[in-house]
Formats: structure tokens, C-alpha cells, sequence
């Protein structure tokens, strides 16, 4: 099986090409950045009013991590387009590279890059005074990663199979806004009237940020926690399957 | 059955592609064989389905019906086989403007895997013979279209292929690197044994590289041969009146008919043409035939059947016409 040689190959690729753009890891690198700074102060101040449990930061630094690994990787579909265009994807499907691998391959960088994201936003936050266990960092990154990679692979499904950048943006954003508005990433659902809580009892990542503001509490052992990472593994293997049909599909 | 010796063996391959509801039949069950160290060539006019019967035979398309064996392993039951054995140069282009060349054909080599030194140095040496030796360091999207076009020659063969396809190898180039892709495919089979399956609309191109030919047109191959058994096909020299004007030519048609085993002639404005079994000899008398009728010819052409004749022949179509 050449799977794991063949992904190394595309997602070696993949991340020269992303490094090659400075400015777009940069900008990448900036945007975590301002939302800690132009939209935390906000919420430090409303957080006591607003019915959140704990320290603001606390709550708030969770939300814009899972807000992270969701957009982070939903606009990648637009960078395969481009790739498809150009004839990259059909070279590389005819050679006997794994199918999977040349969507997990660029999965990969698209992880590595929100990773690094993560990293500098929690790094950000500790700075504006977020504090907490150096285990509830890793479990972060970890999500962040896991969906990161599910959204990225969802993207380039979507991306391929559409082969339109007019098709893939009103999906992404219709995709993202009710995940979004449903998620309690910026104010808490506790907040809203009854139907609207049960429809946001339907939306993972709102059971992703719970678990994850659980254990930036320290509540480690909160069932949530379970059912927070589990949901995101989920997600990585239904985005892998719909990528890796994708992919497929191209040649039928 | 030649099937064992055979590098490429199809039998019925069919691609029907489904668009908007309506079923486009662009590979109608086609047969085709190609030996080993052979060079074929694939002509046909645009929307013939060349490209189609191309990337179904590379598995970047499975076909609707039929079956093939490509370089020792069936379409189907082994397409990793296939893509191990083969090479291709799609029609579209295969790099990422942003890249750098050098990566770009490493990284491709590394698929097959061949190691980076190795990929350097082969990858140096192709790009030297198609003369772009000085690229390596330079982003793809920096290329002009035909170092471009060369450069996906380049990828194509990185890993020595036994098989190659060739989707319009010389679209976009300047009849010097057109010369000189040739002489490399010609070399390729002389020296590595390569075999080329190349598709093109150049009549020039197909006559002067291919050892035989495949017509298709409308999804069927209407011809095969060597290309001077398909100038066999075609009734004799072709002869080209050029007249003063349209009346002149309406006459000079019904005259040029009358001759020696001549074919009906086709009358395009102050055109007509038309074909005889000897040119040579036609010629003189037919001149002498005008002048005394009052016409004067302001050009007279004669030639040898063209592949361009063939397909005139073949499908009542000029292939020409449809080559913008
Ligand atoms: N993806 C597709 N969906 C629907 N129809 C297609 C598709 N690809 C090709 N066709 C149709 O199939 C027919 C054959 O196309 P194909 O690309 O094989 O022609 P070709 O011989 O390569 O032409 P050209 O010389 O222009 O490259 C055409 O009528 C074309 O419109
Ligand atoms: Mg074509």
C-alpha cells in the first residue's frame, strides 16, 4: 500500500505551493489575531451579562478555535478548483497514485496550515490573559485539527465534484452560516428562546464548543468532552468518504 | 487473436457521456490494436472523440462499453496497472502556474517512484531536448504557451513510460519545436522502444511521424494504414483550378469533368477541383482544353493525395474546414 507515500507526495507538494504565497499565510496568520483583539474585549464585557459559565476568555477562545477549523477549511475547495483547472488533478490521476491520496494529501497541508493558526491564536490569548490546563490546549489543537481536515475534505469534495467556484460559494455559505448561528460560538445558546436551543441541539459543533469550553474550564470528565470528540472524528470520516467518492467519481 | 503481443488491444470501446438529460454518444464501439514500438497516429477532426477513446484508454475515463488491454493489464480488472505502464499529455495542460518547474517534475516523478536525483537529472536531460534547458528555477506560469505545452511533454515522460499517449502534442507550437518534438518521439521509439499513440488534426503531422493511422470521425474510426496505403484510397492526383471568376470556374468544372478517368469536380467559387489518376499527364491537356473554350486559368496546382484527400474521401468533409 502506497497510500501514506503517495499523500506525503501531494501534501509535500501542496504545502511548497502554500509557502510559496507568504502573504496568504500571513493574512491566514492575521485573521485569528484580529478577532482576539477586535472582537474579545467586546465579549469580555458582556460575558458576565450574557449567561456564559466561567472566564470570558474561557469561553470565548474555544468558540473561535472551532470557528477556525471550520472556516479554515471550508474555502479550500476554491484552491482544487483552480488545480483542476489547471490540469494538476487529471496528471496526477493517472498515475498510479492512490485515489485517496490526492485529496488526503492536500487535506494534510490544509491541516497543518490551520494548525499553525491554532497555535498563534492560543498563543495570542494567553497573552490578552486566557489561562488554561496545558491539557485543554492539546485537546483544542487536536479539535481544531480533526475539523479542520473534515471541513477541508468536505470543501474539496464539494469543489471537484462542482468544478465551480459560482457553485462552491453559495454551498459553502450556506453551509456555514446556520453551523455558525446555531453553534453558540458568539453568544451562548442558554440565551435563546426554546425552539432555537432545540434546533441547535441538532448542530455538532455546538456539542464540539461545549466540550471544548468544558475543558478549558477543567472539566475534563464532563460527558460532553466524549461526544464533543467523537462528533469531530465522525466528521473527519464522513469528509474523508465523500472526498475520497469524489475522487473517484472523476473517472466514471 | 493477436492479444498477447499487442500494447494496446480494444475491442467495442463505447463512451457515452450524459449531459443535461441528453446522452452524447462520443465513442461508438471502436476496435483498435497497436504493437508494440509502434507510432499511431489518431486524426480526426474536433469533437471526434479522440480525446474521449484517449483517456479512457489512460483509465481516466471508464468507457460506457467494451473492454481493452493496455500495456499488459485489462482497463478494468487492473487500471493501477495500466497507470504504472503508460504516460500521458492531456490536451488541457498539467501544472500549477505557481509551481516551480524543477519541483513540479519531481514531485510527479516521485509517484512513480523515482528517486530525486534521478528525476533531476532525466528531467534536466528532456527538458535540454526539448529545448527548455534553461527553466528548471522558473514558475510554470512564467513559461509561454508552447515552452508550457513542452513542458507537459516533459512530465509525460518522466518515468520512461512504455506507452505514451499524446493528446495534440504540437497544439500551440512553432514549426521549429513542432520539428523538433518529433525528431524526440521518433527518437523515443528508435532508442527506447517506446510506443507513441498520439492524436492530432495536422495532416502533416500524422503523415510525417505516424507508422500507421487511425481516422475517426463522429466517434468511429472510418479508416486505418499506413499513410501512404490511405493515399492509395484516394482516385489519383488532386488538381486545383483557380479561376477568374464564378462562370469561368462552372465551365472550367464541366471541361476538367470530361477528362480521363477524372472524378466529379467540386466547385468552390473560383475554385474547382478535382482528382485524376495522372496529374502529369492531365495537365497539359486540360490547359489546352481551357484555352480553347476562352477560359484563363490564373492558377493551376496539382498534388499528390494529402491525408487531407483521404478524409475528403472518407467522410465527404474537408478537415481542414474544421481546423480554426
Ligand atoms: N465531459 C463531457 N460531457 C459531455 N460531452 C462531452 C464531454 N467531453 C466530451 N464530450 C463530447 O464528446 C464528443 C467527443 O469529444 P472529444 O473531446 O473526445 O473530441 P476530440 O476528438 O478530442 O476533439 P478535439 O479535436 O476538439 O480535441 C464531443 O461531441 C464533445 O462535445
Ligand atoms: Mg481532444
Amino acid at each position: 500500500m502506497y497510500f501514506f507515500r503517495d499523500t506525503w507526495i501531494v501534501f509535500s507538494r501542496s504545502m511548497r505551493l502554500s509557502l510559496r504565497q507568504p502573504l496568504w499565510v500571513l493574512i491566514g496568520l492575521l485573521q485569528p489575531i484580529l478577532y482576539l483583539t477586535l472582537f474579545g474585549p467586546l465579549l469580555q464585557n458582556i460575558a458576565a451579562s450574557s449567561g456564559f459559565v466561567g472566564d470570558a476568555w474561557q469561553v470565548f477562545v474555544p468558540g473561535l478555535l472551532v470557528q477556525l477549523g471550520i472556516f479554515g477549511g471550508l474555502f479550500v475547495g476554491f484552491g482544487i478548483i483552480a488545480e483542476w483547472r489547471s490540469g494538476v488533478i487529471e496528471r496526477q490521476l493517472v498515475t498510479p497514485a492512490s485515489r485517496t491520496s490526492i485529496i488526503t494529501g492536500r487535506t494534510l497541508r490544509d491541516v497543518v496550515v490551520i494548525s499553525v493558526q491554532a497555535i498563534v491564536l492560543v498563543g495570542a490569548a494567553y497573552l490578552l490573559g486566557l489561562r488554561v490546563p496545558a491539557g485543554a490546549l492539546i485537546i483544542g489543537l487536536v479539535l481544531v485539527a480533526l475539523l479542520g481536515a473534515a471541513f477541508s475534505f468536505i470543501s474539496n469534495a464539494i469543489g471537484i465534484a462542482t468544478k465551480s467556484e459560482d457553485a462552491l460559494a453559495p454551498l459553502v455559505n450556506t453551509l456555514a452560516l446556520p453551523i455558525l448561528l446555531l453553534s453558540g460560538i458568539l453568544l451562548p445558546m442558554n440565551i435563546a428562546p426554546r425552539w432555537l436551543q432545540i434546533a441547535s441541539d441538532f448542530n455538532p459543533f455546538k456539542h464540539i464548543v461545549e466540550a471544548l469550553r468544558a475543558v478549558f474550564r477543567g472539566d475534563f470528565a464532563d460527558p460532553i468532552v466524549w461526544i464533543g470528540v467523537v462528533l469531530a472524528i465522525a466528521l473527519v470520516v464522513l469528509g474523508a468518504w465523500m472526498g475520497s467518492r469524489t475522487l473517484s467519481a472523476q473517472t466514471k | 487473436m493477436t492479444g498477447m503481443g499487442s500494447m494496446i488491444e480494444a475491442r467495442g470501446l463505447k463512451r457515452t457521456y450524459k449531459a443535461r438529460g441528453k446522452a452524447i454518444e462520443a465513442v461508438r464501439g471502436i476496435d483498435l490494436t497497436v504493437q508494440h514500438g509502434e507510432i499511431v497516429g489518431f486524426l480526426g477532426p474536433n469533437g471526434a472523440g479522440k480525446t474521449t477513446t484517449l483517456k479512457m484508454l489512460c483509465t481516466l475515463l471508464e468507457p460506457t462499453g467494451g473492454s481493452a488491454t493496455v500495456a499488459g493489464s485489462d482497463l478494468r480488472q487492473d487500471s493501477v496497472g495500466v497507470r504504472r505502464k503508460i504516460g500521458y499529455v492531456s490536451q488541457a495542460g498539467s501544472t500549477s502556474p505557481e509551481a516551480v518547474v524543477g519541483e513540479e517534475i519531481m514531485s510527479h516523478a516521485q509517484f512513480y517512484g523515482i528517486d530525486r536525483a534521478t528525476a533531476k537529472q532525466r528531467g534536466q536531460d528532456l527538458l535540454a531536448s526539448l529545448d527548455l534547458s534553461d527553466v528548471w528555477g522558473r514558475t510554470c506560469g512564467s513559461l509561454s504557451g508552447g515552452q508550457r505545452r513542452r513542458l507537459d511533454i516533459v512530465m509525460g515522460l518522466i518515468h520512461k513510460p512504455a506507452l505514451v499517449f499524446l493528446d495534440e502534442p504540437s497544439t500551440g507550437l512553432d514549426p521549429q519545436s513542432r520539428a523538433n518534438l518529433w525528431t524526440h518521439i521518433r527518437k523515443l521509439r528508435d532508442e527506447l522502444g517506446t510506443t507513441v499513440f498520439l492524436t492530432t488534426h495536422y495532416m502533416d503531422e500524422a503523415d510525417s511521424l505516424s507508422d500507421r493511422i487511425l481516422i475517426i470521425d463522429n466517434g468511429t474510426i472510418v479508416a486505418e494504414g499506413t499513410p501512404a496505403e490511405l493515399k492509395k484510397r484516394v482516385s489519383g492526383d488532386a488538381i486545383t483550378l483557380t479561376l477568374r471568376n464564378e462562370p469561368d470556374a462552372a465551365s472550367a468544372a464541366e471541361i476538367a469533368g470530361k477528362l480521363d478517368g477524372a472524378d466529379a469536380p467540386v466547385v468552390d467559387a473560383h475554385v474547382v477541383r478535382l482528382h485524376v489518376p495522372d496529374g502529369g499527364r492531365a495537365l497539359p491537356l486540360l490547359l489546352a482544353e481551357l484555352t480553347r473554350a476562352g477560359i484563363d486559368a490564373i492558377g493551376v496546382d496539382v498534388n499528390r493525395p494529402t491525408l487531407d484527400d483521404v478524409f475528403l474521401t472518407l467522410t465527404g468533409r474537408s478537415l481542414r474546414d474544421q481546423e480554426i
